[in-house]
């Protein structure tokens, strides 16, 4: 299951911390950040629930660059 | 301007305006007798106004265990500066670095909305008539089957038939043509065309999520989601980069005054051992404000987004950032013939033997073939283009593998290959030239014979000439094409290498072949319409896939899609990813020379914060202009 994420956040670096903060996350199989687009696209584990590892994701996200936020 | 960005202009203002005096007073230019505690309180209010976001994100960053990020490097090093006290240094060096966020953030904005515009063909709305007004509603909402109306200056919210009007149509936006087409009652249109002069009802045939132009946004938001090899080096460089910095001004900071202080070698440079440490220091802190990689990092990301969105604009269609790289280095380019170098469509090309009028002969074939599906018959129903009365043919038999046989007003008619001449004891001229050959017979004589072949597109011959030209080495067609067909195009287009009669398996193989070939760095491309060759598109190292629009296999199966079916934009689509890739490589080299000879100098003791500072924010700056640059390809 793939889902694709607004997201904001300033800078290049900032947007490759948050891709490998969602990567590290409980229940994401895999995520890929577009600065340029300024989108995150999310895939999840089988199973997983899509809401929970979002907020867990958003909660990485601000520990990794505490300047960027995930629409969820 | 954001509210972000406009907030950091005004901050950024007011520091310079208190920083300017405030400069000239701790350089002694202006005499104020100030006592040096004044100053620096004076100078503590310039810098928290512009960079007490900085300072904030930096505590953040300690608390979260991220501290390697830019904002603890320039916290590190300005509050290092002052306490040393370089205060007029330290406060620049935010000053200017906020300077430099401000731009990128602006340059970064305004670039990704210029290139959003340019790929904008979603359809804001859709007109449905309600008791004989219009109403606009979301097009998402429209059901398949529904009657929409498009009036002029409008974008064609969905696909559909027109059912009522006619009408020119701008397609630039789906295929980079901008000619405008015709179109009337009966043909179909695509979502994402503009209507330029009369009202359209439209019958839509797909759902929004479905619509042409829905699945084009879609692929060129996604694409570059798909990172090149330049972006993930560039990201893992930025990863280790920093760090290596770090401890280098660590080690900078301690080693040499420590060596110093043990050996005494130099120590009469400085006046006291207070000093020493403080030169080193200071030196230190300088480097930390190089150690921001941020130059390179947007660089990089930008160009390809800029090239990717130059190229959508001339209806060429980069499914990945990887593409664009892999594209730059195509050497061999295979062609399917039909449908890529030849139009596909088979037209009535010669009419030779006849006794009757060719126009006469025409009319005959195309009305006994007039009840007939067959390719053939529609290209001779198409080359007589006169209305053709069903009720003057009667007794059609049509015989499978020969052809027709039926009475046009009366008349006995024949028409069909060299067999069927045979069948009814005609006796014909056999033909010289390539193509299918129609033989017809009138009333038991022979009435001469019609050439049907497929038409080369008119800009093959240059596609080819410049495909060479733009470096590629080998350029092979494939088609399961007869041979004699086959060898006249390729002469007529200028490709020395062919493989004729090929099932559709084959093609697979061949490419497999000339995939062995390519050695090093060599990529190969398949160019192909489409249909029935997706295997073979995804074989390649590039599949491209033109006049695709509408075919979804070829969509998926292809890496590049050329919206329209002109093959020029194949060395086009080369050219462009050529000069993307050389901004890229420009970008990394520039910036990271610049860097490194910063670093050097700044270890030496020969560049102080001022040259670091310029140097970085300067070298961002070019680079995320030259970055920019790829958006231009129009001229290409």
């Amino acid at each position: 299951m793939k889902k694709t994420y607004k997201i904001d956040v300033d800078c290049a670096v900032c947007a490759d911390k948050m891709e490998q903060a969602a990567k590290k996350t409980e229940g994401v199989k895999d995520c890929v950040v577009n600065f340029m687009t300024l989108k995150m696209k999310v895939e999840f584990e089988d199973g997983a629930d899509m809401a929970a590892v979002m907020d867990r994701v958003r909660a990485n996200c601000k520990k990794a660059e505490a300047d960027c936020e995930v629409f969820i | 301007m954001n509210k972000k960005q406009k907030n950091l202009l005004i901050r950024i203002i007011i520091a310079a305006v208190f920083f300017v005096p405030l400069y000239l007073i701790s350089e002694g230019i202006i005499q104020t007798g100030f006592p040096k505690w004044l100053i620096l309180v004076l100078f503590l209010i310039p810098y928290l106004t512009v960079g007490y976001d900085i300072l904030r994100k930096a505590a953040l960053g300690i608390k979260n265990k991220q501290v390697f990020d830019e904002n603890f490097l320039m916290t590190i090093a300005t509050i290092g500066a002052i306490v040393l006290g370089e205060y007029g240094e330290g406060v620049a060096v935010m000053l200017l670095y906020q300077v430099g966020e401000l731009f990128q953030s602006y340059a970064v904005g305004k670039s990704r909305r210029n290139i959003t515009e340019l790929m904008d063909i979603r359809p804001d709305y859709a007109n449905i008539e309600v008791d004989g007004e219009l109403e606009q509603v979301d097009p998402e909402e429209v059901e398949v089957g529904s009657i929409i109306v498009v009036q002029p200056g409008e974008k064609v919210p969905l696909d559909g038939v027109i059912i009522e009007g006619k009408t020119a149509m701008n397609t630039s936006a789906l295929t980079g043509e901008s000619k405008p087409v015709d179109v009337e009652e009966g043909q179909t249109v695509l979502s994402g065309s503009i209507n330029m002069t009369g009202v359209l009802k439209i019958r839509t045939t797909t759902e929004f999520d479905e619509s042409t132009a829905s699945k084009i946004l879609d692929l060129v938001e996604n694409a570059s989601s798909r990172k090149s090899k330049s972006e993930n080096f560039i990201s893992k460089f930025a990863r280790v980069y920093t760090p290596i910095v770090v401890y280098c001004a660590l080690a900078l900071a301690i080693l040499p005054p420590l060596f110093v202080m043990i050996t005494k070698v130099g120590m009469g440079n400085y006046e006291t051992v207070g000093k020493l440490w403080m030169d080193w220091v200071l030196r230190a802190c300088t480097f930390l404000v190089i150690s921001c990689p941020c130059a390179v990092v947007i660089s990089v990301p930008l160009s390809f987004f800029a090239g990717i969105g130059g190229a959508s604009k001339q209806g060429i269609l980069v499914k990945g950032s990887n593409y664009l790289e892999t594209l730059s280095e195509v050497r061999v380019v295979a062609f399917d013939k039909t449908g890529t170098i030849t139009k596909g469509n088979f037209e009535v090309t010669a009419i030779h033997h006849s006794p009757l009028e060719e126009r006469t002969m025409l009319e005959y074939a195309a009305l006994a073939e007039c009840h007939s599906s067959h390719p053939i018959s529609l290209s001779l129903q198409q080359a007589y283009a006169g209305k053709l009365d069903q009720s003057r043919v009667t007794d059609v038999e049509e015989i499978s593998g020969h052809g027709i046989i039926a009475k046009v007003d009366g008349h006995d008619i024949a028409i069909g290959n060299e067999k069927m001449m045979t069948k009814v004891g005609v006796e014909f001229h056999p033909c010289s030239h390539v193509g299918t050959i129609i033989h017809m017979s009138l009333d038991g004589a022979y009435a001469g014979h019609i050439v049907i072949s497929d038409e080369l597109k008119p800009s093959s011959r240059e596609a080819i000439t410049a495909l060479k030209k733009a470096g590629v080495e080998k350029v092979v067609m494939l088609t399961g094409d007869a041979k004699s067909v086959t060898e006249k195009v390729a002469a007529e287009v200028g490709v020395s290498d062919y493989r004729a009669e090929l099932l559709p398996a084959d093609k697979v193989n061949v490419v497999e072949t000339l995939l062995a070939e390519c050695i090093g760095r060599k990529r190969l491309a398949f160019v192909g319409d489409g249909i029935n060759d997706a295997p073979v598109l995804s074989r390649a190292d590039i599949g491209i896939a033109m006049g695709a629009l509408g075919s979804d296999a070829a969509i998926e199966a292809a890496d590049i899609v050329l919206m329209d079916d002109d093959p020029i934009k194949i060395p086009k689509a080369i050219r462009i990813s050529r000069k993307c890739l050389g901004i890229v490589k420009q970008n990394i080299v520039f910036a990271l020379a610049v860097k490194v000879i910063c670093l050097v100098l700044a270890a030496l003791g020969l560049a102080n914060m001022w040259v670091a500072i310029i140097a970085d924010v300067g070298v961002m700056i070019l680079a995320v202009l030259n970055a920019i640059r790829c958006l231009f390809v129009s001229k290409l």
